[in-house]
């Protein structure tokens, strides 16, 4: 057992994990942040997609003891006293979620790109969800909802 | 939750040489991409893992005054694609590190730990063996330099002591007309392993000539490999078409490529010739050479 301390959406959470425990698995057990989502464990889907000090990690990969001192963000992070960010409401607008397994990690895959490129083009946000699979396929509506959602935060910006 | 008997956190190289001294059965533990992965397929059970990631003398991205390039064991696939150091020494070390994995494996996997896990497809290989790239190990009994091309012993496996760390990757300096190009040939863009990997390097002596031909295949072969007959064809030549199909056979000689579900070893033998002669085009014009 290591005994950690992180910041996860802005809140300290310090606690014991066990040495073989991964960072997914602390989130949604110990702090019953679920909307990380556990899909094939082993690095390749990107549902248990995080942003570790801004960087998006699959969490089914990384060790919770690991997590000490570093900043997490899950989806649950992004809202604003209650409110869905841009980002969140763009994926509704352009129907990008069917079942939505998928949603949560494609959320912090694409927020993180528009954190270091407000106006990604079509080819570099396909690259940037490379690693974001959708069994419903929604790919289309994916790129779209986050094109959206940079042309809102522009607007925002903007005024 | 993974099998872990212990998990050590090293604060110095130190720590970590000592610790692996005393605990040879350690299996550090860098990006944790393909460890992790073994581990959850129950190829390996009750690890004691030893994590990397507090040690600085493991990162970073140099180039030394003789012109020769260290790359940290601890450098990240994202790091090696946004370094400029790397993208004039040898671009195409930042194209691997593009074509492997997706971001966020990018994000965490290491260079030192795609070389050490021993992967025949790791996507880093087959650009190091074209540049002739030098291990340094080090163990609390001293530092050991090795030359990757002598450093793979069978599929996943590496003559890595296990009382040793790699620290960086070397590549040597390079001739003022140089270039290089890595081919990965995959079903999918994204999260997938290479059918074949093909690297190539290139330097043209003063005649004009290839004064260095370099081609490297991964998955041609149970580990990364050097085309011996094809390179030895291509130097001292200033290639044509016919000799660039030439070179693309002779790349075959050295190959012995196996089928698996990914593809079948016809296949790969194809995609060994086509590759080889691209590759080395490739890398030819890039260093300045005129078919």
């Amino acid at each position: 057992m290591h005994t950690i301390q992180m910041t996860v959406n802005g809140s300290l959470w310090t606690g014991q994990v066990e040495d073989g425990e991964t960072l997914l698995e602390t989130l949604r057990t110990r702090l019953g942040l679920t909307g990380t989502k556990r899909g094939c464990e082993v690095g390749e889907c990107g549902a248990c997609t995080v942003l570790i000090d801004g960087v998006p990690t699959t969490s089914c990969l990384y060790l919770a003891t690991l997590a000490d001192g570093k900043s997490i963000t899950t989806i649950e992070g992004l809202s604003v006293d209650g409110k869905l960010s841009p980002l969140q409401q763009a994926f509704i607008d352009a129907g990008a979620v069917q079942c939505g397994f998928c949603t949560p990690g494609m959320i912090l895959s694409a927020h993180a790109l528009l954190q270091r490129d407000p106006h990604p083009t079509k080819e570099t946000i396909k690259t940037a969800l490379s690693g974001n699979m959708c069994r419903c396929a929604t790919y289309e509506q994916v790129t779209e909802a986050v094109q959206r959602a940079a042309e809102v935060i522009a607007a925002h910006v903007g005024t | 939750m993974y099998s872990v008997s212990e998990l050590y956190i090293p604060q110095t190289l130190g720590e970590a040489l000592a610790y692996l001294s005393e605990h040879p059965d350690t299996r550090p533990l860098a990006g944790g991409t393909d460890v992790l992965v073994q581990m959850r397929a129950k190829r390996l059970e009750d690890v004691r893992l030893m994590s990397l990631e507090k040690l600085p003398e493991l990162t970073g991205i140099r180039c030394r005054e003789d012109g020769v390039v260290e790359i940290g064991a601890l450098t990240t696939f994202t790091q090696l694609a946004a370094s400029e150091t790397v993208a004039q020494r040898a671009p195409m070390l930042r194209t691997a590190a593009l074509a492997m994995g997706g971001p966020q494996i990018q994000n965490r996997a290491t260079i030192g730990g795609n070389v050490c896990n021993g992967a025949t497809s790791a996507d880093s290989a087959p650009g190091l063996f074209a540049l002739d790239a030098v291990l340094v190990l080090q163990s609390a009994a001293g530092e050991r330099r090795v030359p990757i091309t002598e450093f793979y012993s069978g599929p996943g496996r590496v003559k890595r002591d296990p009382k040793e760390l790699l620290l960086h990757i070397e590549l040597p300096a390079a001739a003022p007309r140089h270039g290089d190009c890595y081919l990965k040939f995959s079903t999918r863009k994204a999260m997938d392993l290479a059918l074949i990997g093909c690297a190539a390097a290139c330097e043209i002596g003063e005649d004009g000539a290839v004064s260095k031909a370099a081609i490297a295949l991964g998955v041609a072969a149970p580990t990364p490999i050097r085309a011996s007959e094809a390179e030895a064809f291509l130097t001292g030549r200033k290639p044509g078409l016919e000799d660039l199909e030439e070179a693309g056979r002779l790349a075959l000689q050295s190959a012995s490529p196996r089928s698996s579900w990914r593809a079948s070893k016809e296949y790969r033998e194809q995609l060994i010739r086509t590759l080889a002669k691209r590759a080395f085009r490739a890398a030819y014009e890039s260093a300045g050479g005129v078919l």
